[in-house]
């Protein structure tokens, strides 16, 4: 399965790659907005998309939008993973049609918690 | 920073505006139009006087605040350099820190993990052979193999060991950077706030000259909060707040009473 995860820190990317390797998947890729991860998603065969919210250039909430308007990624399952903790911004990511929403900080067990769940729904 | 001076500039302004209306009143009563009519004038320069000196006390106490964001740099030389500036440079200089601590703390974890996984696969492999010699399924030279694995195991265990125990304190070392960025953000944050008392002693000198014009204002404070969520606020220092969510279990309640 490919991963992209999509951060302006590189730490933070660096944290969910080793999180996302030690749970088995290891083909993974970076980006560090919106802008930068759009044609990285229309030009390749991602399975997944990890996206923080607040960036420069365009933010996660942004890339999900377009994400869900384009007919060929409109069905890519979407964890978001961002400091952004206001009762408004989780309605609206849910109303953009996210699939699964992490706090930061977060633990290793809370991903794979969610990674797993998605997973299970679009499978099921 | 001549605060109280310029709340007394402004009683005594009021004051003798009182006077004067006073003296006006008692002239128009005793039909004296040419001198209410100087009076009026009078009271027209002294407002324009008024008013001068808070603009220019409003100016110096502006400049003032801007001079006294100023700072040395380190070397004296760089005189644009604003405090305001200088702060900007510490909170890059936390977020390089930060960054720093991060990668290295990551660097040793990502050495470590695989010391750790060697030495847990080597001694499984011991332990299993340990178990076959307890239950005598080994013969002599089994056995004396597996004597020589354990002395070189034991020698590989004290040296990994030892890469670890370097890769913790490595690791411990890296957390420095809470001390040193903790230091920068207090500075920045003293700063902050000396910077706000300045704006709000300014809000309200100038507050003295909407009074002596006559002038009202607006509702400044009405923000488009709306248009910022969307672009991102950053993490929420206090979960307190009622349209916060206190963290994951909340996300996750919230996510479900939306059907998720």
């Amino acid at each position: 399965m490919k991963i992209l995860i999509v951060d302006d820190f590189s730490t933070m990317r660096r944290i969910i790659k080793n999180l996302l390797r030690d749970l088995g998947f290891t083909n993974t890729s970076e980006a560090d907005d919106g802008q930068t991860a759009l044609p990285m998603l229309k030009n390749g065969d991602f399975d997944f998309l990890v996206t923080d919210w607040n960036m420069p250039g365009m933010t996660g909430i942004e890339l999900l939008k377009h994400v869900r308007e384009d007919e060929r990624l409109k069905d890519l399952p979407v964890l978001m993973v961002t400091a952004e903790a206001k009762r408004d911004q989780i309605v609206a990511a849910a109303q953009a049609g996210v699939n699964g929403y992490v706090v930061k900080p977060f633990t290793a067990a809370v991903l794979k918690e969610k990674i797993d769940k998605i997973f299970e729904r679009v499978e099921g | 920073m001549g605060e109280l001076n310029v709340s007394e500039g402004l009683a005594q302004f009021n004051d003798q505006f009182k006077d004067m209306a006073k003296e006006l009143v008692e002239k128009l009563e005793g039909n004296d139009l040419q001198g209410a009519v100087t009076l009026i004038e009078e009271m027209h320069k002294k407002r324009d006087e008024g008013l001068f000196r808070e603009v220019g006390q409003l100016t110096r106490a502006l400049h003032e605040s801007i001079k006294n964001f100023h700072v040395e740099t380190d070397e004296g030389t760089d005189e644009s350099h604003s405090e305001m500036e200088a702060a900007s440079d510490k909170l890059s200089y936390v977020v390089e820190m930060t960054a720093k601590a991060a990668n290295k703390t990551m660097d040793k974890v990502e050495e470590t993990m695989p010391i750790n996984d060697t030495l847990l696969a080597e001694a499984q492999t011991l332990n299993d052979e340990w178990q076959k010699f307890l239950r005598k399924e080994l013969s002599p030279a089994e056995f004396r193999e597996l004597t020589q694995k354990i002395a070189t195991f034991l020698q590989t265990a004290v040296d990994h060991s030892q890469s670890i125990n370097s890769n913790l304190s490595d690791i411990l070392l890296a957390q420095d950077y809470q001390d040193l960025t903790g230091q920068v953000i207090m500075r920045v944050t003293t700063l902050v706030r000396d910077v706000e008392q300045r704006l709000v002693n300014l809000v309200a000198m100038a507050g003295h000259i909407d009074k002596m014009t006559g002038m009202s204002h607006e509702d400044l404070n009405k923000m488009a909060s709306e248009g910022d969520a969307m672009k991102g606020i950053g993490p929420q220092v206090n979960t307190d707040v009622a349209d916060v969510v206190s963290g994951q279990d909340d996300v996750d309640d919230l996510l479900s009473s939306l059907g998720f």
